[in-house]
């Protein structure tokens, strides 16, 4: 059984960016594969580029945790300079300008997400290749096929912090469900005016989603039931 | 957004498929030999408990199928308070820590301070990224600096994850079976050692590279206690008393012993008339 040990470390993943009424929510699953083997069932996909743009990884652990550590130490310089935090645009370009020029050699998909007094709460898409795209919302990495379906129908504008978050952990949870390369816990970060906050979901506190659910009005229990009940449809 | 597609896992068995082709080229080029993998035979883990940092390795190195080496150390000085175990391939991972440890010696006298376990990671991952995965060096960094108790794992293309429990290594399926079910967080220093020694022996039982002994190292603040081999479940069984002779197969019946003398060249007698 070769389960791919000595395979480089990849984070299936699912990743979504969404904008709300006043800030940003980005989430993530948790599973780190090398191969079919999970090497780290607890990751965190999120990380800080700056106090106020956080950045969600999926692809090549390695290739996404070298550009973040580029990214910030970049943006460190560049808030320097400025005097003021740098904006969620800045931190975008700057992603895609390294994701772009070195397009050859990495393998990974970023979403950028933050808040500055400029333009507010904004997500910045850069896919494979380097294109960025600023966008209401973002979905990203392989569990984000099962999502595109549902984000059309369940995204609408101005929303507000709860209802963002709650969409967030619902369609992370969606996508474990049904992708083996994501899974684990889901962790979201809110980012608006005040601040940014960090929420854990464990993955016994998620929704559960049809074959998951348990088995109702089985026929083991109608038989094995004491008196014959009628059933209700 | 991913070009990946969802790869369907391989049937179990054997597949027979491309046994006609190899036939065909051993044949073909006076016996083209396969190529021979080389398996990371380790079972490597790393443990926070309430003190500090457990780190522990087995010690056999493998080369192919063949044991190398008995009882080699994969637990690498890093650092007074930082260690390191390396998994893969052993030029690679006695290199690489070695590089890092002597980078750390350097700094130390730069800034006059302890080490601290974040900067060994960055140097480790850093340069394994830069080499694109080919310096197969998979990592287990643990120690204790001002900052705390850390632990981290390091892959050969140089991403990096932080853990309260890790295992790496052939064996680390069966290390981690162990930890997932034992551990919890604020063991003793007792509980802590037991329970990597348990990982360790899980790994050298049920994986075939690795094997022989357990080498555990404790580190906490200020104080770190490398135990080389702390258990030692493979001894060797059966050794004779008698100890071994050989018989004489074959009987001297003459002894000539003739020192080499130095040949001097005599001109013979010659009777023809020289000019």
């Amino acid at each position: 059984m070769d389960l791919g040990l000595n395979e480089e470390h990849s984070m299936g993943t699912t990743i979504i960016g969404v904008t709300y009424n006043g800030g940003v929510v980005l989430g993530a699953d948790s599973r780190t594969s090398t191969g079919m083997y999970v090497a780290n069932r607890a990751s965190d996909k999120i990380t800080q580029l700056t106090d106020n743009v956080y950045v969600c990884r999926s692809g090549s652990a390695a290739d996404s945790q070298i550009v973040s550590d580029y990214v910030r130490y970049f943006l460190h310089q560049h808030t320097i300079q400025l005097g003021q935090p740098a904006t969620v645009k800045v931190a975008a370009n700057l992603v895609r300008l390294l994701a772009y020029n070195n397009k050859n050699m990495l393998q990974t998909g970023l979403i950028v997400g933050g808040w500055d007094k400029y333009e507010g709460g904004k997500i910045y898409g850069i896919p494979l290749g380097g294109t960025i795209i600023e966008q209401p919302f973002a979905i990203g990495g392989s569990g984000s096929s099962y999502l595109y379906g549902f984000f059309d129908q369940a995204w609408k504008e101005g929303m507000t912090q709860e209802e963002a978050e709650q969409l967030v952990v619902k369609a992370v949870s969606l996508a474990i469900a049904r992708d083996g390369a994501s899974g684990g816990v889901v962790r979201t970060v809110t980012i608006d005016a005040e601040g940014v906050k960090r929420k854990f979901y464990p993955g016994d506190e998620l929704p559960l989603w049809h074959e998951e659910l348990q088995p109702q009005n089985s026929l083991l229990d109608i038989l094995n039931a004491s008196s014959p009940e009628p059933m209700n449809i | 957004m991913s070009t990946q597609m969802v790869e369907v896992p391989p049937k179990g068995g054997f597949s027979f498929d491309l046994c006609r082709r190899n036939a065909m080229l051993a044949k073909k080029s006076e016996g083209a030999k396969a190529p021979s993998f080389r398996k990371t035979g380790t079972t490597i883990v790393g443990l926070i408990f309430q003190d500090g940092v457990i780190l522990g390795a087995d010690t056999r190195a493998t080369e192919g199928p063949i044991v190398a080496d008995k009882n080699c150390e994969k637990i690498h000085y890093i650092a007074p308070n930082i260690y390191c175990c390396g998994a893969g391939t052993a030029a690679d991972t006695e290199a690489v820590t070695d590089m890092v440890s002597s980078q750390l010696q350097l700094h130390r006298y730069h800034t006059s301070r302890e080490s601290r376990v974040v900067t060994a990671l960055t140097l480790l991952k850093r340069h394994l990224f830069n080499y694109q995965g080919y310096v197969q060096a998979a990592l287990v960094l643990g120690g204790v600096d001002v900052t705390g108790p850390h632990l981290h794992t390091i892959y050969p293309h140089g991403s990096t994850d932080t853990l309260p429990f890790a295992t790496m290594g052939s064996g680390s399926l069966a290390a981690m079976s162990v930890f997932e079910d034992k551990f919890k967080e604020g063991l003793t220093r007792e509980e802590g050692i037991k329970l990597v020694t348990e990982a360790i022996c899980a790994g050298i039982f049920n994986d075939l590279g690795s094997g022989s002994n357990v080498d555990v190292c404790v580190i906490t603040k200020g104080d770190k206690e490398y135990l080389r081999n702390h258990l030692m479940p493979n001894p060797r069984t059966y050794v004779s008393e008698k100890g071994y002779t050989f018989p004489k197969k074959t009987e001297v019946l003459l002894t000539k012993i003739t020192p080499l003398k130095e040949t001097e060249e005599i001109p013979e007698a010659r009777d023809d008339m020289e000019e």
